[in-house]
């Protein structure tokens, strides 16, 4: 029994990579293993802890979830992407470490994509509206309360400096 | 006066965190490396006759398939003996490296496959066929001491692994002539650690200088290093561990495990680099878990509500092995009396094996179980006597001039128990006024007028923290001025180099750009215990401010003679020592830490001994009490069973402060840890020990969405004299008050149905049919 490999071009963080994987390869394994880009983690390999959660064509998707096959052609973001070219954390990044929104970092990659996301489309959310934003992802270490304030002052922080998150 | 310790400074562990740069042991990569996937049983209990690995030999791609006959001539021991030890035990039950004859839980390691990808592997390992002879099994630990209950190990005549006492007083007389005695039978369920990051390995061998290096997400890479070096006969120059980033601990990644060796094995005798990554449904079922304890207690009072005694049985679930100890139990009861003056106290104490995950400590360690069943009893106290349940503690809490208060119990390693500082009832004073305790009554009638149903409760409890004897830290300054920082403490996520660091940067220039921390390498520092029990900000932060304290004074010496003053005139700033104040005397600590490695010829400067560097292993054998308490309000609807946590207090002293954000931080995410304890989080297996909650779907943890609506922290500060910085841990103490508080809350909202919580978690199912129950005439 032989791997049956496809080859596959997806940029990621504006970066085009090209590879041959084995057709049944993650989505989350092929960024991390064959990309080299293992900011984004795998918590539960099932969908529901959220840590791998990546702006699969601009909408958060669980790369766990994902075939790495499925992704030719399309464009990805990751953790690795949410800093400015000059190395600058974005806004929220910055709020979530002003705010103790990360103890471990394990959940972190998957947090800042769902959240990008959700200021991208959502630019004054509430409370609630974040807390639902992330309740598909799980985070054993901080209780929330310091990622749910970060992703609120990081709203205000975007619209004060009239950028993106 | 300090300028650093007390501030909540940048963490030094955020910056490539948030960028996706730190490196977790999964993102250890190197060429050539292969890949483990274990063979794990598939039954609670059974007997191994044969395991037929010709199938999976055949997959492309594998390397090796090892059961415990290829691999028993490597091991000085096939079980591996890591227990603590204790006269209590009854039995000896050592996990095997793997499993050869009998398998006693559902997840135990059979067989190891290693491969060229793990996706390889994972297909050859399904390939792997175990036949079992299917063996009866016992999953409830109150049913395992049953006489005729089956045997979770058919070697052993019964199921009590450990027994033990604990108390003083003599409670016959006491009990026989008490005013009041009650008795409530509580039961806390077993729970899954469930750290974010899974456990992981990577091994390598360096054939050059025959070394093992081995990357293991632990808490404990020096007891790691000493396992393996054991099992595998090695010298202690031939093995490093390495504790890479690590994704949360939270107790169950301090046990040593069966794949750390194999991996290390694995990597030498197939000469390539080997990785192991758990996945979280290997999570379910092997890694240890906790909780699951069932306490019959009676407690005597007189007409005032005053405790006269405590008494009863705690059964404790074990699990299939002793992968730790008793420490677990002996935590619990050790715990229970703490917060409250309790004149006679005896705790029969009985661990039952059973055909589930070995137990061993999670965030809380036997010590929320504790606080559940004294505070449930204190609430029936209340119930009976018809005080308010703040009343009855109150007229219970040690009182703060009773502090240093030596309670007549021991700790394991034999030291007498003494609360050493706080004020409890300040402390339950405190959660009460912001949370508004006396407004409550009032609130609840008006939310009963609409139909809803409010209800609030509170929980004490004192934690031990600090577990000695010690932790080493060494502070050394390099020739261009930077400070490094090793210790044998073990960084899991909870800002522990960002704590040395302050530490250190506070005697040594304050600039927290200038530390480097390492922790968790056996390299980098001879000793190390690692991190459980809210010892490192205790342990490890007294060393390193010794160790700094040391370095500073040998630098101002150095200085002196350098810039020709005083030692008194002078003053660490940045990275220099300058005359106070003054930025144009000055000398860098480079240079210092030049002077201070010597020339040929010379004196040493000072007449010091060389090097600018000191190792401290501050012994602290006394463990330091913090104390709090939780006052817990919720809205509970009874006809679906729903809890929502309407507002939570936590109210604690942990003594002096090091980062209050890290600080709050701790106590919110073992909050959250407690409320799924409470509510949510159940590890099930059926009647034959078959796991029936192994994904995440199933198995529920908090969600931002559960939180509390409203969450407040209030800190008292009474410092502790046993270490200098006055630090007492609070890594635990989220979780410790929460289930009883909850409790305490549920059953004040569902007083009219006469709902009485006596075990957790407590689902919705549950409660409907508590309600359902008690409205039945
Ligand atoms: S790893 Fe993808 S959701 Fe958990
Ligand atoms: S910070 Fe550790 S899981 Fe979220």
């Amino acid at each position: 029994m032989s791997e049956p490999m496809r080859e596959i071009e997806v940029t990621v963080n504006g970066k085009l990579h090209r590879a041959s994987v084995p057709v049944r390869m993650t989505l989350s394994d092929c960024l991390r293993h064959e990309f080299g880009l293992t900011g984004t983690h795998v918590g539960c390999e099932h969908g529901v802890c959220g840590a791998c959660t990546v702006l699969f064509d601009g909408h958060s998707a669980r790369s766990c979830l994902m075939l790495a096959v499925q992704a030719n052609g399309h464009e990805i973001e990751t953790i690795e992407g949410l800093e400015s070219a000059k190395g600058e954390l974005s806004h929220l990044q910055a709020a979530l470490r002003d705010h103790h929104g990360l103890q471990c970092g394990f959940c972190t990659p998957g947090m800042l994509t769902t959240l990008t996301e959700l200021l991208r489309d959502n630019p004054s959310p509430t409370d609630s509206d974040v807390r639902i934003a992330i309740s598909g992802n799980l985070c054993r270490c901080t209780g929330y309360e310091g990622i749910v304030a970060a992703a609120l002052d990081a709203a205000q922080r975007i619209k004060d400096a009239g950028s993106r998150a | 006066m300090n300028r650093i310790v007390g501030t909540s400074v940048e963490r030094v562990e955020d910056r490539a965190l948030l960028r996706g740069q730190a490196c977790f042991v999964d993102d250890i990569s190197f060429p050539g490396l292969l890949h483990a996937a274990f063979v794990r049983s598939a039954e609670a209990h059974a007997l191994i006759r044969t395991v037929d690995i010709s199938a999976a030999l055949d997959v492309p791609g594998v390397r090796a398939i090892w059961r415990m006959e290829d691999i028993a001539h490597h091991l000085s021991d096939p079980l591996l003996k890591v227990a603590l030890p204790s006269p209590a035990f009854r039995q000896e039950l050592h996990r095997p490296t793997l499993s050869d004859q009998e398998v006693v839980h559902v997840g135990e390691a059979i067989a190891v496959v290693i491969a060229d990808s793990r996706y390889i592997a994972e297909d050859a390992a399904a390939l792997v066929m175990v036949d079992y002879e299917p063996l009866p099994a016992v999953s409830d630990c109150k049913a395992a001491l049953e006489a005729d209950a089956p045997r979770a190990h058919s070697s052993q005549p019964h199921n009590l692994v450990a027994e033990f006492t604990m108390g003083y007083g003599d409670h016959e007389t006491v009990f026989a002539s008490a005013p009041h005695v009650f008795h409530e039978e509580l039961w806390q369920h077993r729970g899954v650690a469930h750290s974010m990051e899974c456990r992981g390995v990577v091994a390598r061998h360096d054939r050059l200088e025959d070394i093992i290096t081995l990357w293991s997400s632990t808490q404990t890479p020096h007891a790691c290093k000493r396992v393996i070096c054991d099992v595998l006969g090695l010298d202690e120059d031939k093995l490093r561990v390495v504790t890479p980033d690590v994704g949360g601990g939270f107790g169950p990644k301090l046990v040593f495990y069966p794949e750390e060796v194999i991996l290390a094995l694995a990597a030498r005798e197939l000469r390539a680099p080997v990785k192991w990554i758990e996945d979280r449904r290997e999570h379910f079922v092997s890694t240890t878990q906790e909780r699951d304890q069932l306490w019959d207690m009676q407690i005597a009072v007189d007409n005032d509500g005053k405790i006269l005694g405590l008494r009863g049985l705690l059964v404790h679930d074990h699990g299939a092995y002793t992968a730790r100890g008793v420490n677990v139990p002996y935590g619990s009861a050790a715990a229970i009396t703490l917060p409250y003056i309790v004149p006679c106290f005896f705790l029969d104490i009985k661990l039952a094996v059973t055909n589930k995950v070995p137990v061993t400590p999670i965030r809380g360690a036997g010590q929320p179980q504790a606080v559940f069943a004294m505070e449930r009893l204190m609430d029936r106290v209340a119930r009976e006597l018809k005080l308010t349940t703040d009343e009855v503690r109150r007229r219970n809490l040690v009182p703060p001039e009773l502090i240093p208060y030596t309670t007549p119990l021991k700790t394991r390693g034999g030291m007498q128990v003494v609360l050493d500082s706080g004020d409890y009832p300040a402390t339950q004073a405190a959660a009460l006024e912001k949370a508004d305790w006396a407004g409550f009554r009032a609130r609840q009638a008006a939310a009963r007028k609409e139909g809803r149903y409010l209800g609030i409760g509170l929980a004490n409890y004192v934690e031990g923290t600090g577990r000695g004897p010690f932790e080493p830290v060494s502070v050394r300054i390099g020739e261009n001025g930077r400070i490094h920082v090793a210790s044998g403490a073990a960084a899991m996520g909870q800002s522990t180099k960002t704590m040395l660091a302050q530490v250190v940067a506070e005697q040594l220039g304050c600039d927290m750009s200038n530390i480097t921390v390492v922790t968790g390498d056996t390299a980098a520092i001879d000793y190390g215990m690692g991190g459980f029990n809210s010892r490192q900000a205790v342990m490890a932060g007294a060393s390193a401010h010794a160790a700094a304290k040391k370095v500073r004074a040998k630098a101002l010496t150095v200085a002196a003679h350098m810039l020709d003053v005083g030692e008194q005139a002078l003053e660490v700033e940045g990275r220099h020592v300058r005359l106070k104040g003054n930025d144009e005397r000055k000398v860098g600590l480079g240079e210092i830490a030049r002077a201070l490695a010597g020339l040929p010829g010379y004196y040493v400067p000072g007449g010091l001994d060389p090097g600018l560097e000191a190792t401290e292993r501050v012994i602290i054998n006394d463990m330091t009490y913090a104390n709090g308490t939780a006052v817990v309000e919720v809205e509970v609807d009874p006809e679906t069973g729903l809890v929502q946590l309407t507002h939570v207090t936590f109210a604690h002293d942990c003594g002096n402060v090091l980062n209050p954000q890290i600080v709050e931080g701790q106590i919110i995410g073992g909050m959250a840890h407690g409320i799924g304890n409470a509510l949510y989080e159940w590890m099930g297996f059926d009647e034959n020990a078959q796991p029936v909650t192994t994904t995440l779907a199933e198995y529920l943890l908090v969600s931002a969405t559960e939180m509390p609506m409203k969450v407040d922290i209030v800190h008292l500060t009474s410092p502790t004299p046993l270490n200098e910085l006055g630090i007492k841990g609070v890594g635990e103490s989220g979780v410790i008050p929460m289930t009883a508080a909850v409790a305490a809350a549920v059953d004040d909202a569902l007083a009219p149905f006469n709902v009485k919580i006596t075990r957790v978690p407590i689902t919705p199912p549950d409660l409907v049919s508590l309600i359902e129950k008690a409205a039945a005439p």
